[in-house]
């Protein structure tokens, strides 16, 4: 075949798919029902800790590292709506794919999704035949080196180290890495502006994928 | 091991052709070491002295730009007692290699260039002229439109005549920038599969899987945007990218895929990556200024989406990325995903590109999470003694043969494996005994 009849051929029967409703998709046509992982979501939220709630005297740093923690149990515990909704309407999470990296729109990242993105995440993990969910999964988070790096009245900019031990099927996996988070003060709470997630081990091979954030 | 003409029918091949130990050594023998395998891109070294470390099957190569502004592939070993001389996966080695054992140094083009105490090897055969001295280069290496490849073999045939009609790959990826040239991003996300090496390929041109596979992804996506319409906004590009992952098998069937001889192969587009915003019409015009109307609409409205050169490289041509294999065992490969940039285009174009890079091929991919999944059970289930057979069954006879070329009619047909496996039977057979 020629090169002039190879792109004649390329150039025919350009198939564009609109985006019709979704409800003819090929698993759901087969297994409407097939629901092999019942999501966590929507299980008891963790109590946030007394001095998150106002009604003991607290400082900044305590306010902070209540927070954070708080995210962590909200990760670990699969309440992604709850854990969404950490952000501001405008919050971004982000994991840039080296740590030299200062912005998301003009280089590659790991993740870099805005509310909505984060809500096509959680509608994935949660629909009934998200097929990676089906074996056992879980996350466990450990936040420290909690250190203000600074405050206004509008913005606290918080530095921390995390440590987190995936576990999927029968194997655990080791993450570590540090967090920067941009909070907006919202009273004595906080509201996520930006998350920053540099993984220490972001530009290894993974052995599997991140299926939800870290 | 049975006789290799007995694991292979038309229809169906025998499951030990991707558990078996024995064979997978005769796949790296007979297919890794001797064909032209991708090693990177030129504008990965942009002065003398930057290297990569790439994998060529067992072989652990470095691509080196010269000072001469060549590029070579050289094993990465001292001959004096074989130590790697490039620890780090990419750098400036300045204009020496260094071995970090007893400091020979070798030329970036391989010739070795100093032997501590070389008095020593005086009345020896290992003195300065032997070629024994000197880093071992690859038999050839050759490069298309940028892409460098280096085969370990100096028989067979040339670098053009390997990529065929898949060199279209490359030209559609190029041809996308108003300067016909593209340059690498660097940053290589890199992810193990804990399968053999053909689930990937045969998974790129498969269009049944995706409804099924990314069903959840594509459900969740579709969501969201049908909500910002319905608020009367557009939404964006990129969501439609994992919102389509969910169409009917009806629209899946309707695709078509193009398959070459060696197992290269083309599935059609069917994204649709020409919106109408004031971004793309300035890209367009550029493109026309560029090329002509005619001749840049014939780049701009190629339906691919994306090429397969086999047995290792999956080529994303609209969207500019691509994906190699290294195979490491029967059950375990690596996969290094990298993308380029246009140049000569405005960022919101890019930006376009990168959003399919970071949703589709990042390490935290809302793709591949499933796909990842299945070629893991997929391979379990072939180790076991369930059945001896894989089924490539689909459409079989109902193909379209044009030359030499086989079209399949229909989206979902497993015209892609069976033309994978004819490939599979030359490269293997030719070393049958």
């Amino acid at each position: 075949m020629t090169d002039a009849k190879l792109q004649k051929r390329l150039l025919e029967d350009v198939v564009i798919f609109e985006n019709r409703d979704s409800s003819r998709t090929g698993a759901q046509l087969l297994a409407p029902d097939h629901a092999p992982a019942a999501p966590a979501a929507g299980g008891t939220l963790p109590a946030r800790g007394v001095l998150a709630q106002g009604s003991q005297p607290s400082s900044l740093q305590q306010r902070v590292e209540q927070f954070l923690f708080h995210q962590a149990e909200l990760l670990d515990g699969k309440h992604w709506g709850a854990y969404i909704d950490l952000f501001t309407d405008e919050g971004l999470y982000w994991m840039p794919a080296t740590p030299e990296q200062t912005e998301w729109l003009d280089s590659p990242s790991i993740f870099a999704e805005d509310k909505r993105m984060m809500e096509i995440r959680m509608g994935r993990v949660t629909h009934p035949n998200a097929w990676s969910q089906a074996p056992q999964w879980g996350t466990s988070h450990l936040v420290g080196n909690t250190v203000i790096e600074s405050v206004d009245e509008r913005e606290v900019r918080v530095r921390s180290r995390f440590q987190m031990v995936e576990l999927r099927r029968d194997q655990l996996r080791h993450f570590a890495g540090t967090y920067r988070h941009t909070l907006r003060r919202l009273g004595d709470d906080f509201g996520i502006v930006l998350q920053r997630v540099d993984l220490l081990n972001g530009q290894a091979p993974f052995d599997y994928v991140l299926q939800i954030w870290v | 091991m049975q006789p290799l003409e007995r694991l292979i029918e038309a229809d169906r091949v025998h499951r030990s052709v991707y558990t078996d130990q024995e064979i997978f050594d005769r796949e790296i023998e007979n297919i890794w070491e001797k064909t032209w395998v991708y090693c990177g891109h030129e504008s990965q070294l942009r002065k003398a002295g930057d290297y990569v470390t790439v994998q060529i099957g067992r072989q652990p190569m470095i691509m080196v730009r010269g000072l001469d502004g060549r590029i070579r592939v050289l094993y990465n070993r001292c001959p004096h007692r074989g130590v790697q001389l490039c620890g780090n996966r990419q750098g400036n080695t300045g204009s020496t290699f260094v071995c970090s054992y007893h400091a020979w140094t070798f030329h970036l083009d391989g010739r070795v260039k100093g032997i501590p105490l070389s008095h020593a090897y005086d009345g020896t055969r290992m003195t300065s002229e032997n070629p024994d001295c000197s880093m071992k280069p690859a038999a050839r290496v050759d490069s298309y439109r940028g892409f460098v490849f280096a085969s370990l073999r100096a028989e067979g045939p040339g670098l053009a005549e390997f990529l065929g009609e898949a060199k279209i790959a490359f030209d559609d990826m190029c041809d996308r920038s108003p300067l016909g040239e593209v340059e690498i991003v660097p940053v290589c996300h890199r992810v193990v599969q804990h399968s053999n090496w053909k689930f990937f390929m045969e998974n790129q041109l498969d269009a049944l899987h995706p409804s099924v596979t990314h069903q959840s992804t594509g459900v969740a996506a579709g969501r969201v945007e049908r909500r910002l319409r319905e608020q009367g906004r557009t939404p964006p590009l990129y969501y439609h990218y994992l919102s389509t992952f969910a169409s009917s098998f009806e629209q899946w069937d309707s695709v078509q895929t193009v398959n070459f001889p060696r197992g290269h192969g083309i599935l059609k587009g069917y994204m649709g990556l020409r919106p109408d915003d004031p971004d793309t019409k300035e890209y367009v015009a550029a493109m026309h200024k560029a090329y002509g109307e005619k001749k840049a609409e014939e780049f701009l409205g190629r339906s691919i989406h994306h090429v397969l050169i086999y047995p290792y490289l999956s080529v994303q041509s609209p969207l500019q990325q691509l994906r190699v294999l290294r195979p490491v065992a029967p059950n375990k490969t690596l996969s290094e995903i990298w993308h380029f940039r246009l140049k000569g285009v405005a960022p919101a174009i890019y930006r376009r590109a990168l959003w399919y890079f970071n949703l589709v091929n990042s390490p935290a991919t809302m793709i591949n999470a499933d796909d990842l999944e299945n070629w893991t059970k997929g391979q379990w289930g072939l180790e076991s003694q369930g059945g001896e057979w894989v089924s490539f069954h689909r459409n079989h006879g109902g193909d379209t043969q044009e030359g030499e070329v086989t079209f399949s009619n229909h989206g979902t047909s497993e015209a892609v494996m069976r033309s994978q496996f004819k490939a599979w039977v030359q490269y293997m057979g030719a070393a049958r005994p």
